[in-house]
């Protein structure tokens, strides 16, 4: 009895250890040049609260846990040192349904075990656990859809039927009311075949969600999506320390959970629309109403690699727009190369990065560090876009809806309001760009057909090469 | 925010106080004080992990995804217990499945976040 309170005492010790560790270790991300040793500290507190665990006095066979670390470990180490940077946002996306897979199945074993205690969970335990495997069930399909459109097995286009929105409601109701259901039956310990009945097709209905909430979302919005699902996993997992009374858990699921919901604020305020919008409103279903200028009568004009050398070769100032096409091309390497050439021949080169440029929060920024671009040439849209007047050459690599000054100007746009990068303000722009095609809002970029824009068509990655061998022969 | 901290202290102290002295109350009172406990902590993580994360730079938001999650990954912790407690073979079986893919996150996370902040270097000083 003494040796299990003194045992207990420990694991409480580690694990008060393991979340003042994740606290700090989150603080050190605030600054680039503590963020690595903070992210030490934070993996220490993990091993810590791991040891921790494995002394609990409940344990009584390891073989299950060991089976579970080593497979783990055999697949969660290639995942982190192999995953190429490009493929981050499916990784991350993946990695939340690993974390909402685990949390689920803990709801689900942990109220099976009710069963079998007199009494059964009672109500706020069945609150929690009721919350933990809903929420946990619906990030499991809803990461693994969100992974599908990153890598491209599902269709990135938002996915609509007719009646779609009413089937969505009645399956979340469907779901909800199982689960008030569930919490306030369990309350008697009535743990009969009903309630086991209702909780598995809550967990069903829950799967079901994740699938529906997420397939009518296209792939611009998909910042938006991974981190609320970041958010739902961090909430599940909190959920999970409510329902077995561990108060880490308790901490890092708030943890997690705080993080993914400032994300998704951040990353729909940088798009304009609310939270609701994002996940109800796709944007192919408002699109005939739009009073989008078209683009008939209006030109562009295209110039070559060798016109485009000429003028980024002689710019004393010039600040690159980096966008999704910019990933598609795997362009990072290129473009890291231009830069360094402009600035070996006296120029200046920033990088100007949209807070939804890409797929997920932050990927521009952690493509152009892996192709060895120091993080003080970027800069956030606050930061940058009062400096485009000075600027002599904005180079647009990949992006669009996010410069578009229509923005600003056009009431009638479907972006209206959306804060742009003042791209326009620049004396002259140069976009990158495939084709014509428009950008995920399907709208026309009037950036295009300014007096002072030359299109540079073709492949990001092969145009820029063209142009670093042009310039180096100037 | 210390005295913020001292005063929720002084609260859970005085819950756990009076949660002894009516032991002999009904069973599910006490369940309810032991988890309001829990919602302060939780709260007090919630708000110190949003002044936190407010100031962090969008520069380093997708390391920061990548650390949440990893870090909240600390399920596994719940997972053991699961698969190693004297449960029925199947629940057992249940919490490996659950260990795999938590450990899977907190090896891969942590490995991956590491990977991608060790590529966010300054301006090197001209030789």
């Amino acid at each position: 009895m003494i040796d299990q309170q003194i045992g207990s005492l420990f694991v409480q010790i580690a694990y008060i250890g393991a979340s003042a560790a994740f606290i700090l270790g989150l603080r050190g991300l605030t600054k680039p040049d503590t963020a690595r040793r903070g992210m030490q500290l934070a993996a220490v507190g993990m091993l810590l609260a791991i040891i921790g665990t494995l002394l609990n006095h409940e344990i009584v066979t390891y073989q299950f846990i060991i089976i579970g670390l080593v497979v783990g470990s055999a697949i969660g180490l290639p995942m982190g040192l192999l995953v190429p940077m490009t493929a981050m946002p499916q990784r991350i996306a993946i990695s939340h349904m690993f974390g909402a897979l685990a949390v689920t199945l803990v709801g689900i074993a942990e109220f099976l075990h009710y069963r079998d205690i007199a009494g059964g969970p009672g109500v706020v335990k069945m609150i929690a656990l009721g919350f933990e495997t809903l929420f946990g069930a619906l990030t499991i399909t809803g990461s693994f859809m969100a992974f599908g459109k990153l890598q491209g097995f599902v269709t990135g286009r938002p996915v609509t039927f007719p009646g779609q929105k009413l089937i969505n409601a009645a399956v979340f109701l469907g779901a909800v009311g199982l689960y008030a259901t569930l919490v306030l039956t369990q309350s008697g310990g009535a743990t009969g075949d009903a309630g086991l009945i209702m909780f598995a097709v809550m967990t069903a209905l829950a799967l079901i969600i994740g699938v529906t909430l997420v397939l009518p979302i296209g792939g611009a919005d998909m910042p938006v999506v991974v981190s609320l699902l970041n958010s739902y996993a961090g909430l599940a997992a909190s959920a999970t320390g409510f329902a077995i009374g561990n108060n880490i858990l308790i901490v890092a699921g708030a943890l997690d959970g705080a993080s993914g919901f400032i994300l998704s604020i951040l990353m729909s305020k940088a798009m304009n629309r609310s939270f609701a919008n994002v996940l109800f409103g796709a944007f192919g279903g408002e699109k005939a109403a739009v009073s989008a200028k078209s683009a008939e009568g209006l030109t562009t004009r295209s110039i070559s690699a060798e016109d485009a050398a000429m003028r980024i070769g002689y710019a004393r100032n010039v600040i690159i727009v980096p966008g999704y096409g910019m990933a598609v091309a795997q362009a990072q390497h290129a473009v890291r190369e231009l830069a360094e050439l402009i600035e070996k021949r006296g120029g200046r080169v920033r990088f100007a990065i949209h807070p939804v440029a890409g797929r997920m929060p932050g990927h521009m920024n952690v493509l152009l560090a892996e192709a060895n671009v120091p993080y003080d040439h970027l800069f956030d849209l606050e930061e940058i876009n009062e400096e485009f007047h000075a600027c002599d050459v904005a180079l647009v690599l990949g992006a669009n809806d996010v410069t578009n000054p229509a923005a600003k100007s056009d009431p009638g746009s479907p972006i209206y309001g959306m804060p742009i990068l003042n791209v326009q303000d620049a004396e002259q722009v140069i976009v990158v760009k495939r084709g014509m095609a428009t950008g995920f809002a399907g709208i026309e970029n009037e950036l295009f057909y300014l007096d002072k824009t030359s299109m540079l068509f073709g492949d990001a990655k092969s145009v820029l090469s063209q142009v670093v061998t042009e310039v180096k022969g100037l | 925010m210390t005295a913020l901290l001292t005063a929720i202290g002084a609260a859970a102290a005085f819950i756990a106080v009076t949660t002894a002295d009516t032991a002999t109350a009904a069973a599910s009172t006490t369940l309810v004080d032991a988890q309001i406990v829990e919602v302060y902590v939780f709260l007090l993580a919630a708000f110190t992990g949003f002044q936190i994360i407010t100031k962090v730079p969008p520069l380093l938001h997708t390391p920061l995804m990548a650390a949440t999650n990893a870090i909240s990954a600390i399920s596994l912790v719940a997972s053991i217990v699961i698969a190693g407690a004297e449960r029925p073979l199947f629940i057992n079986i249940m919490g490996m499945v659950a260990v795999a893919a938590a450990t899977i996150n907190v090896v891969g996370g942590f490995v991956i976040t590491d990977r991608m902040l060790k590529m966010f270097r300054k301006t090197e000083a001209p030789k």
